[in-house]
């Protein structure tokens, strides 16, 4: 072991034993040292920056520009010894570092570090941060950041034993008005404390908690209008080829994973050539999976469906199989397992509105839904394939006398409809596994949705399926997800009996035809 | 068609044409009444019962890969007792009732020596009649609810004691955890492993209200009110964790939610029991840091044997990237033990190496010996592992040695008394209290 300088060199050199205890033992001593090295070195270790030798014992900080420091001196290092390896950290060591980098943090100059640095403090509550957060607090001269200060404070001083009890009122109001679960959270697990002060937090665990209640009936719609935008997406395509063309099509679902696996394929080009181009990936994909899906589509009406017009169970046995085929081929192309489709920069996360939580990529799936919905309805009101389309579906023969090729419209209907699903497989990419079976998993989904939704009538697929999701996720907290899957089922079972056109029946020629 | 589609593949007379012929036609050829003929004797089958399509092929199929890989390497050691193995592969296509057809098939029409096979419990409840019918032997390499022991099957995967309850104690013990949300896809295995944890942390002083059980159907996709609820059940201010026996494709769209509604490891962390290398293979881990997963093996567990391993598997299958998991250890060692056992008696009858088998050790691949126990079940070390951002495990905690497996869970009344002794008792589920082979189970 070589000679060490001091007692933070020391420290430092207790990362390179790969012990647990240890490491603990040093992000203790080094976040209490003061040195101007502390908050880089805890920073790297808790993004895996932090390297060690265990031979000579040194610790190296690779910075985020990819240079390379020692650890303990600050000295610029050329590359890292061949053994050193990225020091490990489990759960435990993790919030020790989240509580350290917090107290070290909390007078950053950058706003995102220190409002971090302040809610990791309200998590761990340290007692001996509480001059640093006062400070804090005082200088502080962002509004939210300040809220956060106070917050944390007002956390702190509740575990503080030796706190009175006017002060320990004041801070459960602090925190009643932040109002949510982590605030809940911090209520309920305060342990012994004088009456007055008990009788406070039970006051406003009851009333964050009726708070919350309510905030959860907003936060069930909005899941509802999520799963409802997921079973729209799916089963768009499915009402052209089953809803407008009344082709039972069960080969739907593989339409949509080779839009998925389209989006893999694009994004695996993308990162091996042009990686800058990542988070437009799934853009690139959209067009490309509606041209892949779509051709396929026509080539299974040209080969197989147009044989099959009119003869309802030949065609869903022909589908089927060619859903088993499509699924084996893609097993044997690109392996029977998941392939990793990435979420782009804007598609990650989440951000809070009142009391919930509304993660970007149902956002962005939401919208994405809605503007196909939209554009697929303006196609077929105002484009001249569109009124085609609806003539050849209304009646074919008077629109074949007045010179529509309307095997011609066939196949290019059936190529819409697989065309579309091959764009739901993009966004669903985002959310599910890219595996074989994916598809299988909305086929009943969207054949529920348009036979509910009134076969032929797209308005009825938008309302069938946002009604679906809606009451899904209002029965599932009820029910549980399977008996509340079940519900559904039956309700939809009762309704069909009742209306067997579903909510929107076509009215007029069609329907006898 | 597709699903009866049985392939051959003769290891030894596979020459370099017939190699280069599509799988397709080569199957179709080899599965002709003339060609098994010529190799009838000089040669062992080894029968491979593992789903290469439908819903449980994107488990199944390395499975499948790992024994052919095994054979391989067995025959270029000069193969078992003087013969070179042959592997027999069928497609039971993820479909029960086809397990146990295809099993029939495998030991009648192929008269094979031993069968490695089934992942899903419910297709090895149903091949086991058929093993039990015709006296021949299966591997099974999975993790599984125990509360059986069969004289016909071999259990190379964990029962619950080798893996769901040192998962327990670990979190109990290092996360300091005090309320438990046990999530789990909705059938057999989840459900009695459930009900085992649920024995257990009551018998260790967890109040029912600190409990939330929930159930999803397979497959399941949208996880967003099961994830609040979590969040919600979370914030009563104890330490709380969730243990998860979600089953294959559903955990994709599991942590994919996780990560995004921000439930990070350090707060809530998850515990998995169905997730390896292989399921992370799909997902990008960096939001999962230090979420967990029980396993008896992990790839990143740095030993001579599993280097090796490791080294000769990327190149049998030619992917430098190709991932190892738990069950493929489990074959490893099964496979292993079958050889040792066949070598042993000299025979490769099922009863003689039936009776040969426990007692029988061989190396697993985390540094110890596995055991084969009198119940058919092994001996394993357990390991916690945290998830890293590279899609691969960090081993946290491990026990002091090997667990042996319990065929009957200790936690739950009926099954409590119960013990699997083939060797001594030749019974199955034979109950101590009573002395009287025979209860629960068969």
């Amino acid at each position: 072991m070589p000679a060490l300088a001091g007692p933070f060199e020391d420290s430092v050199a207790k990362f390179a034993n790969d012990e647990f205890s240890d490491t603990e033992a040093a992000i203790g001593e080094i976040a209490a040292s003061g040195n101007a090295l502390a908050p880089r070195i805890i920073g790297a270790l808790q993004d895996g920056r932090l390297s060690a030798d265990p031979d000579s014992k040194k610790v190296f900080i690779t910075q985020t520009d990819g240079k390379i420091i020692d650890a303990a001196t600050g000295a610029a290092v050329d590359k890292l010894p061949d053994n050193a390896a990225a020091v490990r950290l489990n759960n435990r060591l993790r919030r020790t570092v989240e509580a350290a980098l917090g107290g070290l943090t909390l007078l950053s100059s950058d706003p995102a570090k220190r409002l971090a640095a302040a809610q990791s403090v309200f998590k761990s509550h340290e007692e001996n941060l509480l001059p640093t957060v006062e400070g804090a607090l005082a200088k502080e001269s962002v509004k939210s950041i300040k809220q956060a200060f106070a917050e944390a404070r007002a956390a702190i001083i509740l575990f503080k034993p030796d706190a009175s009890d006017s002060d320990k009122l004041d801070a459960v109001a602090v925190v009643k008005a932040r109002g949510d679960q982590e605030a809940l959270a911090l209520l309920t697990g305060l342990g012994d404390q004088p009456p007055s002060v008990t009788k406070a937090a039970a006051a406003a665990v009851t009333s964050i908690q009726s708070n919350l209640a309510m905030w959860s009936m907003v936060q069930n719609a909005w899941y509802g209008l999520s799963l409802g935008s997921v079973l729209l997406l799916a089963a768009i395509g499915l009402a052209i080829t089953f809803g407008v063309m009344g082709v039972i099509n069960m080969a739907h679902g593989e339409m949509v994973m080779l839009g998925a696996y389209t989006t893999f394929v694009v994004q695996e080009v993308i990162r091996t050539r042009y990686p800058a181009l990542f988070d437009y990936s799934l853009l690139i994909a959209v067009p490309l999976a509606f041209l892949v899906a779509g051709l396929i589509g026509v080539v299974i009406e040209r080969t197989i469906i147009r044989f099959l017009y009119g003869r309802p169970l030949e065609t869903l046995l022909a589908t089927w199989g060619l859903s088993l085929v499509l699924q084996q081929a893609v097993r044997t192309a690109f392996g029977p397992t998941n392939r990793e489709v990435g979420n782009p920069s804007w598609m990650s996360g989440a951000f809070e509105l009142g009391q919930i939580t509304i993660t970007y990529n149902r956002l962005w799936i939401l919208c994405f839904t809605l503007a196909v919905f939209a554009i697929l309805l303006a196609m077929l009101r105002y484009t001249a394939l569109g009124l085609e389309m609806r003539a050849v579906t209304q009646n074919r023969r008077m629109a074949a006398s007045m010179g529509i090729a309307t095997s011609r419209v066939d196949a290019l209907t059936f190529g819409l409809g697989s065309g579309i699903a091959g764009i739901a497989g993009v966004a669903l990419s985002q959310i599910d596994n890219v595996s074989p079976n994916l598809g299988q998993s909305y086929i009943i989904d969207s054949f529920m949705v348009v036979v509910f939704g009134g076969v032929g009538n797209l308005w009825g697929t938008l309302v069938g399926a946002f009604t679906l999701g809606i009451a899904n996720k209002f029965l599932e907290p009820v029910a549980g997800a399977v008996l509340g899957k079940i519900a559904i089922l039956v309700l939809i079972i009762l309704f069909i009996q009742k209306r067997p056109r579903g909510l929107f029946a076509l009215k007029g020629r069609a329907v006898e035809a | 068609m597709l699903t009866q589609l049985t392939h051959k593949i003769t290891t030894m007379t596979r020459r370099r044409a017939l190699a280069a012929t599509a799988g397709l036609v080569l199957g179709l050829a080899a599965s002709s009444p003339f060609a098994p003929a010529q190799a009838a004797d000089d040669t062992i089958k080894i029968g491979i019962l593992h789903s290469l399509s439908g819903t449980m092929a994107i488990s199944e199929t390395t499975l499948k890969d790992t024994i052919l890989f095994l054979i391989d390497e067995q025959n270029k050691k000069g193969g078992v007792l003087g013969k070179k193995l042959e592997a027999v592969v069928v497609d039971p296509a993820s479909n029960w009732p086809l397990f146990a057809e295809k099993a029939r098939e495998l030991i009648t029409k192929d008269k094979v020596a031993v069968v490695f096979g089934c992942w899903t419990s419910v297709s090895r409840k149903s091949v086991l009649p058929v093993f039990k019918e015709l006296n021949n032997i299966l591997f099974y390499p999975v993790q599984y609810e125990g509360e059986e022991s069969e004289r016909n099957v071999f259990y190379t995967g964990a029962a619950p004691n080798q893996q769901a309850i040192p998962a327990v104690d670990y979190l109990m013990k290092e996360e300091k955890v005090k309320r438990w949300v046990l999530a789990g896809t909705d059938y057999v295995y989840p459900r009695t492993t459930n009900k085992i944890l649920e024995a257990y942390l009551k018998s260790k002083g967890v109040a029912q209200d600190d409990i939330m059980i929930n159930y999803t159907p397979f497959g399941h996709s949208d996880w967003q009110t099961i994830v609040a609820d979590i969040k919600k059940f979370g914030s009563a201010g104890k330490k709380t964790a969730v243990v998860s026996t979600i089953n294959g494709d559903a955990n994709v769209p599991f942590y994919k939610e996780l990560g995004n509604q921000g439930i990070k490891a350090t707060d809530i962390p998850v515990v998995a029991f169905s997730v390896g290398e292989e399921e992370l293979a799909g997902i990008d881990t960096k939001p999962l840091l230090g979420h967990l997963a029980a396993w008896n093996y992990f790839e990143s567990i740095k030993t001579p044997a599993n280097e090796k391993f490791i080294k000769e598997w990327q190149a049998y299958t030619k992917n430098p990237k190709r991932v190892t998991n738990d069950p493929m250890e489990a074959h490893y060692i099964g496979f292993n033990m079958w050889v040792k056992a066949v070598e042993k008696v000299k025979s490769t009858d099922p009863d003689k190496v039936i009776d040969a088998l426990p007692g029988t050790e061989a190396p697993n691949l985390t540094g110890g010996v596995s055991k084969m126990l009198p119940n058919h079940h092994i001996t394993k070390p357990v390991f916690i592992g945290e998830i890293k951002g590279n899609g691969q495990f960090d081993v946290v905690w491990k026990t002091p040695g090997l667990v042996a497996g319990d065929a009957w869970s200790k936690e739950l009344e009926g099954s409590k008394d119960l013990i699997g002794d083939w060797v001594g008792k030749k019974c199955g589920n034979y109950n101590t209290k009573t002395n009287k082979c025979g209860g629960q189970g068969s």
